[in-house]
């Protein structure tokens, strides 16, 4: 027996955005508004399957009378309020949020910020060779995942992912302030030190590859990472009885990594070590 | 929740340090050392525990005051007994600049290089040089003794009450000991031989006030005056009417008195009180909480502490009387952890106030009960912010929440909250003996009632004054006692402005300052003369935000780095040589004004984008 969800219906709140009247169910985002009209608007911090924290400021637009620029990821919709999407002032500070994170973090595993980086004219190199970088080298602490955090946009998701979102652990936090703040496990501690289940979900939803699976990590340091020569099969897990979607990733014959759709609804993405990286289990047996 | 903790065990004093704060711990679980047969049966955890997550802030402290630094073990055990994870815990600690997490001396010197100090001769630390045995010497941010800079701060960690180890002792170098760090500090010793030790009354004396016991003042007509310990002195100069008042006339026509004075916060935003206390008031959600933000941080600032230390149940009073308008039964007073000085002072007078009936329950038998709490920050200007100071005292990160929800809605621990600063506050007192109208009759009709001006740098009466609304720059700065050699003047803190000698007409209200393109701010004039390069004192601020920067946001985050190595690399650059650097300067700033999530990124370049603007500095 499957049992729907009765929802009760929910009303539409009715906007301007760049000058066309648009609807989203009441609660909805600008975001949302901006993703049913087909609107490319860059995100980094926010993530389908958590609450977006508004810590990038990559998506700001411009709402009419606000001081500032309001963040689309975050700002839900109000009843005639007007919203510009592309104007120079978002522009701008799209372009700069860019520049600030490439200038300092190593953004090249991060999905289309080389594009957006192209779109908005962003030259990181402009703060000159000093520029701070934040200078961390990978954490290869335990067989499973890395944690290199010189990639960190510091985005909190993974956080947010490991805590009462979803994982409950609250294995890992922000810790230190401005630019000296880090994800780290208490005392900055190895992983293998921490409270840490090694569920993955932190890999899961981390947007710029600052945190991924040990194997990818040790293919792309060998050359050997190549993501178009991969398939991907969506199966589930056998381990137990919950019966959550992995998707396997195969390269070579050999699974590569593991993920989860994020728009099911058993698991949202989530998993556990024994779906996670329970493969490496399954070929050290063959 | 599944918390692991590690296998780090407390020493005897972290373990003291923590029960003392807690009481004994009722289980193993929480940490005791034998298990006792209950906790076979049973683990106190969940909602029981974590209901006291708020105690994690208060926890640290108690361990940072007894050791002087915060150890694994003793942070463990923390964890243990509030059931906070470890790794949150350790975010939260390693967010305040007050508390270490390695070891050091139990005697600290926090020695302050921020603006009104730097412009008195203060100096770096990376310039001074010399170290001193059994002292842990650390530059700090403005320490909120402008008007005695340069100044310092010391703090003894050790068990409460043992004598050679009294902890938050604030005293000034003494010849031997920090005065010794620092053959190339120029002569501290003369200036900041005004110490601010714990057993002197500066209240009494009123030190900081130079128009003390003027009978024009409102605001300060205490302070210097009374004996701050003593509630029969308030009682006789006045305390205590306006608590009366408010009970007769009931909590909507006190809203409506604060409403029809036209008060507006003191703090810098400039929002319309009674609004506020209005929109807490009618909140249908329970319990309302009143927060009084004593976090005064902005350079230059030491207003609310003078206060504090002067008139300590003004206060009580004034919080006592906002409780009673927006119906909340507990208050938080959120102290800056830079004040050990005003916490004795007010904690003896909130005990005074309690031991008379003037808090708790049934306050002068009008059947309303309210009782204030005071928590202490720990070093970190964010925590100004009143979204992050709700965070603060919850015990999570002192980072901003956006907004809305807005804090009438949902402020701390999520329910309505009315926060108001310590000067704001205590101008309900007029407000309510005066009668609204003349209250407002006072200063402008956009600007009413009295206002206090931190007066600081290169004046010859330093201190803390107080006009009506409306006098003028040059008024002030007559008063003060202005040198020939001045070359600019700080308005509103690092936060603020420059403006420049020859605009001392500018009014000191919000509209006049706003009028002419500055900003009144949290009240700060700083006097600026040639003793001090201007571009040092501009990288000075730049290194300020970037210190204080809480991380959440890229645009701030990384903005207040790169606008401080523009200000290095033109600190002795002009012209054609500084442009490309001011161009760059304007643009990061502009975007941290736009899209940075709170005030401290959106304000942090205003101070410098004006002395290049209006002081013409690198041109
Ligand atoms: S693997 Fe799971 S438990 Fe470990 S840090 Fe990531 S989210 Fe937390
Ligand atoms: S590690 Fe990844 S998920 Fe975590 S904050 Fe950094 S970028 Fe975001
Ligand atoms: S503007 Fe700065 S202080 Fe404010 S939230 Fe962003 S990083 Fe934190
Ligand atoms: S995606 Fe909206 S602030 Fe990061």
């Amino acid at each position: 027996m499957t049992a729907i969800p009765l929802q009760p219906p929910r009303r539409l709140v009715e906007f301007t955005l760049d000058g066309e009247p648009v609807r989203v169910p009441e609660g909805g985002t600008v975001l949302d508004a901006c993703r049913a009209a087909g609107k490319d608007v860059p995100t980094l911090c926010e993530g389908d399957t958590l609450k977006p924290k508004n810590a990038c400021r990559v998506c700001v637009v411009e709402v009419e009378g606000a001081r500032t620029l309001a963040p689309a990821c975050s700002r839900r919709a109000e009843p005639g309020m007007e919203v510009r999407t592309d104007t120079e002032r978002t522009r701008h500070s799209r372009r700069l949020v860019l520049e600030l994170l490439a200038s300092s973090v190593d953004l090249s595993t991060t999905p289309r910020v080389a594009a957006w980086l192209k779109e908005y004219e962003a030259e990181p190199d402009r703060f000159g060779p000093d520029a701070a970088r934040l200078g961390e080298s990978p954490r290869v602490d335990n067989d499973l995942y890395v944690r290199d955090y010189d990639k960190c946009i510091l985005c909190y998701k993974c956080v947010d992912a490991c805590g009462e979102q979803w994982q409950n652990s609250f294995a890992i936090s922000v810790v230190g302030r401005g630019f000296d703040a880090r994800i780290a496990v208490e005392h900055d501690a190895p992983l293998t030190d921490s409270a840490c289940v090694y569920c993955g979900n932190c890999v899961e939803v981390c947007p710029t590859g600052a945190l991924s699976f040990k194997s990818e990590f040790d293919m792309r340091a060998a050359g050997t990472w190549d993501e178009a020569a991969q398939t991907r099969t969506t199966t589930v897990c056998a381990y137990c009885g919950v019966g959550c979607n992995l998707t396997l990733h195969v390269q070579d014959n050999e699974i590569v990594k593991v993920t989860s759709p994020h728009d099911s609804p058993v698991t949202h993405g989530n998993l556990c070590i024994k779906g996670r990286f329970g493969y490496q289990h399954v070929q050290n047996r063959d | 929740m599944d918390l692991r903790f590690g296998d780090s065990k407390p020493t005897d004093e972290e373990r003291d340090a923590v029960d003392a704060l807690l009481g004994p711990p009722e289980s193993a679980w929480e940490g005791a050392d034998d298990r006792s047969d209950a906790d076979l049966r049973w683990a106190r955890g969940g909602r029981a525990a974590r209901d006291r997550r708020d105690l994690l802030l208060p926890g640290l402290h108690a361990l940072n005051d007894r050791v002087g630094w915060i150890s694994e073990g003793g942070l463990d055990y923390l964890c243990r007994r509030l059931t906070v994870p470890p790794a949150e815990a350790y975010g939260v600690a390693t967010f305040y600049s007050m508390f270490s997490l390695k070891p050091r001396e139990r005697t600290v010197v926090r020695v302050c290089t921020d603006l009104a100090c730097a412009v008195r001769g203060a100096v770096p630390s990376a310039e001074r040089g010399g170290a001193v045995a059994g002292v842990t010497v650390e530059d700090s941010p403005c320490l909120g003794l402008c008007e005695r800079a340069p100044a310092v701060l010391t703090i003894r960690a050790g068990a409460p009450g043992a004598p050679p180890r009294t902890p938050n002792r604030r005293s000034a170098p003494r010849p031997q000991a920090p005065d010794g760090l620092s053959p190339a500090h120029p002569a501290p010793a003369e200036i900041s031989a005004r110490p601010a030790f714990e057993d002197e009354a500066e209240g009494r004396r009123g030190e900081a006030v130079p128009q003390a016991g003027d009978p024009a003042l409102i605001l300060l007509r205490r302070v210097g005056v009374v004996d701050p310990a003593s509630l029969d002195d308030y009682r006789a100069h006045g305390g205590y009417t306006a608590l009366r008042r408010a009970f007769a006339l009931g909590p909507a026509a006190v809203i409506r008195e604060v409403t029809d004075a036209g008060l507006v916060g003191r703090g810098g935003a400039a929002f319309p009180t009674g609004r506020k206390w209005q929109a807490t008031a009618a909140q249908p959600d329970h319990p309302h909480y009143l927060v009084c933000n004593a976090d005064e941080s902005e350079p230059g600032t030491f207003k609310d502490r003078v206060l504090m230390e002067g008139d300590p149940y003004a206060l009580v009073e004034s919080m006592t009387i906002a409780a009673y308008a927006v119906g909340a039964r507990h208050g938080y007073l959120y102290l800056r952890g830079e004040y050990p000085r005003a916490r004795r002072t007010l904690e003896h007078a909130i005990g005074e106030a309690r031991a008379r009936g003037l808090l708790g329950e049934d306050i002068l038998g009008q059947g309303f009960s309210f009782d204030i709490e005071i928590r202490r920050g720990a070093g970190a200007y964010i925590c100004g912010e009143e979204t992050a100071l709700f965070n603060s005292i919850e015990g999570y990160r002192g980072e901003p929440r956006s907004k809305p929800p807005f804090p009438v809605e949902k402020g701390l621990f999520g329910k309505p909250t009315a926060e108001n600063n310590v000067e704001t506050l205590v101008n309900v007192l007029p407000v309510l003996t005066l009668g609204a109208a003349a209250y407002a009759a006072i200063g402008t009709p956009k600007s009413t009632g009295p206002k206090l001006f931190c007066v600081s740098g290169a004046v010859s009466r330093p201190g803390l004054y107080e006009l009506p609304f409306g006098a003028t720059l040059g008024d002030l700065l007559g008063l003060a006692g202005t040198p020939d050699t001045l070359r600019a003047i700080l308005l509103g803190g690092a936060a603020g402005g420059f403006v420049r000698p020859d605009e001392l007409d500018i009014p000191l209200t919000f509209e006049g300052t706003r009028e002419a393109g500055t900003t009144l701010g949290s009240g700060v004039v700083l006097a600026i003369d040639d003793s001090v390069p201007l571009p040092r004192l501009l990288l000075r601020v730049a290194e300020f935000f970037r210190d204080e920067s809480c991380g959440q946001c890229v645009p701030c985050r990384v903005g207040t780095v790169r606008q401080e190595e523009a200000l290095h690399r033109i600190a002795d650059r002009r012209g054609a040589a500084a442009a490309a650097d001011i161009a760059l300067l304007r643009d990061v700033g502009r975007a941290m004004r736009d899209a940075s999530i709170c005030g401290l990124g959106q304000a942090a370049w205003n101070a410098v984008e004006s002395a290049i603007d209006r002081l013409g500095a690198y041109a």
